[in-house]
């Protein structure tokens, strides 16, 4: 607790007498004000420990143990770990994240692109540019839906168009290799608006002095892109990156709603994966230990990312 | 600026960029066009494959009033409860941290960055290693299967990324504001409502926003939280709608437009705190 008031050597406000928890009311407010910042935090950090930080640690004790989700649980050790390392279906769901990971990295290079070339003062660009963003705004099951429909390989508009130009799309439409490729197509639609976000925000807000010495300096076209727009926008850059790496490793609607993990389980990614093992197989130890691995790829990105904001604050 | 304004360049060049804009639009948005335009189209259309021609009826009043009749389906009481959901758990989540941001802004105790690096990480965390325990939790709490826990779980998860995009608003505020208002004799929770929350009111409209679009499109927690009509908001209701509606692609249509039009609505009219939250809720660098 603080000191004892003394009037010698303070300027403060005089004795005070009104006597709160047998504290003088200097001592109170002081002790008020260490115990505020436990007062505000107690119902985030609360909600935030029981659902979120806790339920971690529980998944990982669970991936240890063979549970069908109701009756007894058995610690088995390692076992779900051994058998998801030999489960070809696991490798599948490896295989498709890895893909998603590097197809949906276009998303940043589209959206830079289609930033750069909006980035104008016409008549009537903003509501283009909000049109242009419009992808993101909307969930990813209507997107998922849109997609079908689209894609529909007997009645779609895709096929249609294709026919006009006498050119036969649906080896690609219906093709079972291609699935994955066609669901994470959908998902760039909207990755790469946000992207694109981004960008335009970046190209809004760039040091504009820069801009016009390396023009006068005539810095042609391809340098003046990579040397000096390209670096200055590489706050915008590393979000888009990160936020998309995330999301793709995230992806699970999509999958849910475009093909349910099929045919023959060639769509599956780790996050759906791990849900149809635990929900339709009940087997809830062996999904844990897919969650697991799914957290500790995604934690490599978690991480890359903390250390950058948590720097800017020391 | 950059690239060079277009109207510096050739009048050639201008008419090329004013046409391609449109263009590209329509080609972008082309996927989008053709599920509202699906959605106008009348039911012998679609029975006889008339899909992209020209429509031999609209109906537009009538798809749209048909998704919503509560004797065919139940798409009325999913939207009703997918707005039961997502506005509580928007408000309480932007208090929450609102007063977590606070603490971890104004109060220098040790501990407050690894805190504030706990929230955004439980922000990354893929929703599968809390799909078991949460599930569990609520099983016990006899809460599967109600709104109430979807508000609930939304609120909490939402706080981590929240609590990160309001402590930079509040550590940005001048802190001779707060120390002023303890000179005056203000208590902290005073200082907290009067003053910080009126400061940082833009960041939390701009937050309410991206919060809304989060909630209102969520999925996964739908998925595995809920189960009966009763509690299962819109997007979970579309994918069962899709198995009834098997074939009706025009309602199938309507019902996505539906669904996507909330978010929507609020994106357009709230656009300027939308973007900022977007950009800010990102890395400031």
């Amino acid at each position: 607790m603080s000191k004892e008031y003394n009037p010698q050597n303070t300027t403060e406000a005089p004795p005070l007498t009104k006597k709160i928890f047998g504290m003088n009311e200097y001592q109170w407010m002081t002790f008020r004000q260490k115990m505020s910042p436990l007062f505000f935090l107690a119902p985030a950090l609360t909600l935030f420990c029981i659902f979120v930080l806790f339920p971690i640690f529980q998944s990982i004790w669970i991936s240890f143990t063979s549970w069908n989700g109701f009756g007894a649980m058995e610690w088995v050790g390692l076992k779900n770990y051994q058998d998801l390392f030999v489960d070809p279906a696991f490798y599948t769901s490896l295989i498709n994240n890895a893909l998603w990971l590097v197809l949906t990295l276009f998303a940043p290079v589209l959206g830079l692109i289609i930033a750069l070339f909006l980035n104008q003062q016409v008549f009537g660009i903003k509501i283009v540019k909000s049109l242009f963003f419009l992808p993101f705004v909307i969930n990813l099951v209507v997107i998922g839906l849109i997609f079908s429909w689209f894609y529909n390989p007997d009645l779609g508009l895709l096929v249609t168009i294709f026919e006009v130009f006498n050119v036969d799309i649906s080896p690609f439409l219906t093709n079972e290799n291609t699935a994955t490729v066609r669901v994470i197509l959908a998902s760039l639609w909207p990755q790469t608006a946000y992207c694109m976000i981004l960008y335009l925000t970046g190209l809004a807000s760039m040091n504009a002095e820069v801009v016009e010495a390396a023009r006068i300096d005539g810095a042609d076209k391809g340098s003046m892109l990579f040397r000096v727009i390209i670096p200055q926008l590489r706050s915008a850059t590393f979000i888009a990156t990160v936020v998309t790496i995330v999301g793709a490793l995230r992806s699970f609607d999509l999958i849910s709603i475009m093909t349910a993990g099929g045919p023959f389980g060639k769509t599956n990614v780790l996050a759906y994966f791990m849900y149809q093992e635990a929900i339709f197989n009940f087997k809830m130890g062996y999904g844990a230990s897919i969650a697991v691995i799914l957290l500790l790829f995604m934690l490599v990105f978690i991480s890359l990312f903390l250390r950058v904001i948590v720097k800017g604050e020391r | 600026m950059y690239p060079a304004p277009i109207q510096k360049s050739k009048l050639g060049w201008r008419i090329i960029y004013r046409i391609s804009v449109p263009v590209c639009l329509v080609l972008w948005l082309l996927p989008m066009v053709a599920i509202v335009l699906t959605s106008f189209r009348g039911n012998a259309d679609i029975i006889s494959g008339n899909y992209w021609g020209w429509p031999t009826e609209l109906q537009i009043v009538e798809n749209y009033t048909e998704i919503f009749n509560p004797s065919r389906s139940p798409m009325l009481q999913y939207f009703v409860n997918s707005i039961i959901i997502t506005l509580p758990a928007v408000f309480f989540a932007i208090f929450f941290s609102a007063m977590a941001g606070y603490a971890l802004s104004i109060y220098k105790f040790r501990g407050r960055i690894a805190l504030y690096t706990l929230f955004i990480a439980g922000n990354f965390v893929p929703y599968q290693i809390l799909m078991i325990p949460v599930r569990l939790l609520f099983n016990q709490l006899g809460l599967l299967d109600t709104k109430f826990a979807l508000i609930l779980f939304h609120i909490a998860f939402q706080t981590g990324f929240s609590t990160f995009f309001l402590r930079n608003f509040i550590a940005d505020l001048p802190f001779a504001l707060v120390e002023s208002a303890r000179m005056e004799g203000a208590s902290e929770s005073r200082i907290f409502f009067g003053i910080i929350i009126p400061l940082i009111r833009p960041a939390l409209a701009s937050l309410g926003v991206l919060l809304f679009t989060f909630i209102w499109n969520d999925f996964f927690w739908a998925l595995t939280l809920v189960q009966s009509d009763a509690a299962r908001p819109i997007t979970f209701g579309l994918q069962a709608l899709r198995g009834q509606w098997s074939i009706s692609w025009n309602l199938i249509a309507a019902g996505s437009i539906v669904g996507a039009l909330p978010s929507i609505i609020v994106f357009f009219v709230l656009q300027k705190q939308f973007i900022t939250g977007l950009t800010l809720g990102g890395v400031k660098e």
